[in-house]
């Protein structure tokens, strides 16, 4: 079984699913996570306002990007936003949004809902007074959570936070489906061209296992690091 | 107050007094203008009209005539350059991001018919080919109705699976229909024997089968099932545009200098493994370049 | 903006012939539902086994549940999705492969996606049955075995009922899960609900129509759902057995 396998094309193709690939997805993963997070925080915020307004269109979106398939996410984003963007713009014809761009909106704007319940979570972990006393001490809404309760919040919620982002790199490789070279689809161009499906395969879910694994065990001591003793 | 309203004025009146001989620039071309720059789309296994060669790079008869046409536009717009982005597409995603503006010409294997002609335009036809299939020597399919109960599979978004769907159903063979992501999945499904027969555009499967591993093991079906006159696709309602589109590719036509272009990619040996497809101008196709046409009823093509 | 609208697209008989549009999509959600149950009852089965081993004394088991644990939640879905459909043909002996590749759609992409989804999500409630065998106070194993039963009958009869009934708000959010997931088997040809809302795209340009139509079937899925467990949690429910609201979980 392994006597007719071709070790070579791996070696052939490893520039070009690197740094063509690869940096695609870590990229992606990158400003995904960024832009992500602060759009999630947000959210987060909206949802635990007072205003019923704000928390319930925040909820509502969360709710319909916790529902439906990331895939089909990705074929609205890629399809769509170049009319969205014309209507916000006031355009006749629509935006040009390329492959990249549309990826990274589909991915910030999905992942910022699962960010979302995350940063609610820590938000709400915060004991009330905290707040209380940020107020007292004359501090305003934005004050207070701005330099009271978020970094206290992303601090808890670190290792989660980075949990959902090893989560968001590998979800990248599905922009398989709209044929966009990220690292796996490097690697099909590859396997398909020289027929090496079972080595380019194989390659492709060996260097995802041991890039997760590995941040994960990164992950793990983080949270070992940062827990306060006495803190619950 | 009133120091400021003269120049105000003067300035409004400025703006407004535009020279009344430049054009406006509509659509298309006065995107290409405000932003100095074109998206063509080009495919990523299309060989050879639109593909990757071995460097990574698209190359493709295709992608020639559609340079040809950025010069024209280049001209016509009197820029000193326009940028060119490359966006790759696939056949099931050509029409949508042509649709929605990613792309200004897609620059690939894409026929012309009437009812593609609702969604999108086309120019002036670059290439007749028509529907056949490919399977390997070993399996002894030499007719459709070889075929009966089998799997076959195409690929998503061309006229190939639209017409294999209808003809499975029209004629009840019962085949198993599969589409593919692209071509190249396609022919793999054959070649690991997970499908009998790939149905696509006969020039682009000689293609697919020179450039195989063993291209002695395959067969083209000698039926032909339909005509497809490929065209250079562009945005509906946009006749500006079209225009110089247009009048670029029949320029290639009038002039001869499509012999050339045709030369290279189908008379001489193309990348990515230097093959030479020995494919001369079929009459069909000679007829075009003689009278130019981009007409999507395949009638006009017989 | 120059977008055809055409809600009547649903009406209209689909190119396979098989009915109207929406009907085309309704199988899809049929095939979608399909998939994940199938998929769900390796889950369970599988995902059960990895979780209680993982609590056992016994060393090697503890390693091995791990390891399975890892190996699947540190690989993308769709990777292993191709793993399943593309090299498994090839790595077993050539008479299996062959007649594996032989099969003809939709069961050729049905079991591959089955197999892919349930080992995948089986690590995931692997998790769960962990968490929730040991949210539960250690005097509840200690008890069993004082009152003599052996490791097996404590666990078949006084840990896991209690350890199910903890983990069942976390269980559902596996199965919407699963449902989602589903939509990854499209890359290798399963025709689901997100594979027939792209078909039917192509087909008629509808954009728009298709995938709000495939997006609020998703949606009622999720509901009817959802609803459905919290029925099945109530039916049983046992009294003073208070489930503790954990901590969000990363995941979809």
């Amino acid at each position: 079984m392994l006597a007719g396998f071709d070790w070579d094309v791996i070696q052939r193709s490893l520039p070009y699913l690197f740094k063509e690939g690869m940096t695609f997805t870590l990229t992606l993963t990158a400003l995904a996570m960024f832009f992500g997070i602060i759009f999630g925080t947000l959210l987060a915020m909206m949802r635990l306002s007072s205003f019923k307004a704000l928390s319930l269109v925040a909820g509502a979106y969360v709710n319909l990007m916790r529902s439906v398939p990331l895939v089909l996410v990705i074929f609205w984003f890629y399809f769509l936003v170049p009319y969205i963007g014309a209507w916000i713009l006031q355009q006749n014809e629509p935006v040009k949004v390329g492959a990249f761009l549309s990826s990274v909106i589909t991915f910030t704007m999905f992942e910022a809902a699962y960010y979302c319940e995350i940063m609610r979570a820590g938000i709400q972990s915060i004991p009330r007074g905290q707040v209380w006393a940020g107020y007292a001490l004359g501090l305003n809404y934005w004050q207070t959570m701005g330099n009271v309760v978020l970094p206290q919040a992303f601090r808890n919620m670190m290792p989660v936070l980075l949990t959902q982002t090893i989560i968001l790199f590998q979800d990248t490789s599905l922009v398989y489906v709209l044929s966009i070279t990220d690292f796996l689809g490097a690697a099909s161009k590859v396997a398909q061209r020289d027929g090496r499906l079972v080595e380019m395969y194989l390659f492709v879910a060996v260097v995802y296992f041991i890039i997760s694994y590995f941040l994960s065990y990164l992950v793990k001591r983080l949270q070992a690091r940062i827990a306060v003793p006495g803190k619950l | 107050m009133r120091t400021f309203i003269l120049p105000v004025v003067a300035a409004l009146a400025l703006a407004v007094a535009q020279p009344a001989a430049a054009q406006e620039l509509t659509g298309t071309l006065k995107k290409i203008k405000d932003t100095g720059t074109i998206t063509l789309g080009h495919r990523d296994t299309s060989i050879p009209f639109s593909y990757y060669d071995d460097k990574q790079q698209v190359v493709g008869y295709a992608m020639d005539i559609c340079l040809r046409i950025v010069d024209a536009i280049k001209n016509e717009l009197k820029l000193q350059k326009v940028d060119v982005k490359l966006n790759p597409v696939t056949s099931a995603t050509r029409i949508p991001l042509m649709a929605n503006g990613t792309i200004d010409l897609e620059c690939g294997s894409t026929t012309n018919n009437l009812e593609r002609q609702k969604q999108v335009a086309f120019t002036i036809t670059h290439y007749v080919t028509a529907n056949r299939y490919v399977a390997k020597k070993a399996s002894k399919v030499d007719k459709l109705a070889d075929l009966k109960g089998k799997t076959v599979v195409s690929t998503s978004g061309t006229t190939n699976l639209k017409w294999l769907t209808e003809e499975n159903q029209k004629q009840n063979l019962g085949m198993n229909i599969v589409a593919a992501k692209d071509h190249a999945e396609a022919f793999l499904m054959v070649e690991t024997g997970r499908a009998q027969a790939f149905f696509m555009d006969d020039i682009l499967l000689y293609s697919l089968v020179a450039n195989a591993r063993n291209p002695g093991e395959w067969m083209i079906g000698s039926e032909a099932y339909t005509v497809e006159p490929y065209g250079i696709m562009l945005r509906r309602e946009d006749p500006a545009f079209k225009k110089v589109v247009d009048n670029a590719v029949a320029q290639l036509y009038k002039s001869g200098q499509i012999n050339p272009i045709y030369e290279k990619w189908f008379l001489k040996p193309v990348p990515p493994k230097g093959i030479n497809l020995n494919v001369p101008m079929s009459p069909q196709f000679k007829k075009v370049v003689a009278n130019p046409t981009d007409s999507g009823d395949p009638a006009a093509y017989q | 903006m120059k977008y055809n609208w055409n809600w009547g697209i649903f009406w209209q008989p689909a190119a396979d012939g098989s009915g109207t549009w929406l009907h085309y999509l309704l199988v899809g959600v049929v095939w979608t539902l399909a998939t994940a149950l199938a998929a769900w009852v390796i889950a369970l089965a599988v995902g059960s086994v990895i979780g209680v081993m993982r609590t056992t004394p016994n060393r090697w088991a503890v390693r091995f549940g791990n390891g399975y644990v890892e190996l699947f939640r540190n690989v993308p879905l769709l990777v292993q999705m191709f793993l399943w459909f593309f090299v498994l043909p090839e790595v077993v002996p050539q008479a299996l492969g062959d007649w594996i590749k032989q099969m003809p759609p939709p069961w050729s992409a049905y079991f591959p996606a089955v197999l892919c989804l349930g080992f995948y999500t089986a690590a995931r409630v692997a998790e769960q049955v962990r968490a929730g065998i040991q949210s539960l106070p250690r005097g509840q194993m200690m008890a069993a075995t004082a009152v003599g039963f052996t490791l097996a009958q404590a666990y078949r009869h006084v840990v896991l009922p209690q350890a199910y009934r903890i983990i069942l708000p976390p269980l559902t959010s596996e199965f919407l899960n699963i449902i989602k997931n589903s939509s990854v088997a499209l890359t290798i040809g399963l025709l689901e609900l997100t594979a027939r809302a792209r078909s039917m795209q192509e087909f008629t340009f509808q954009v728009f129509e298709a995938f709000t139509a495939a997006t609020i079937l998703y949606l009622l899925l999720n509901i009817v759902i959802v609803f459905g467990m919290r029925w099945v949690e109530k039916r049983l429910a046992v009294p003073g057995l208070i489930a503790v609201g954990g901590a969000p979980q990363a995941g979809h």
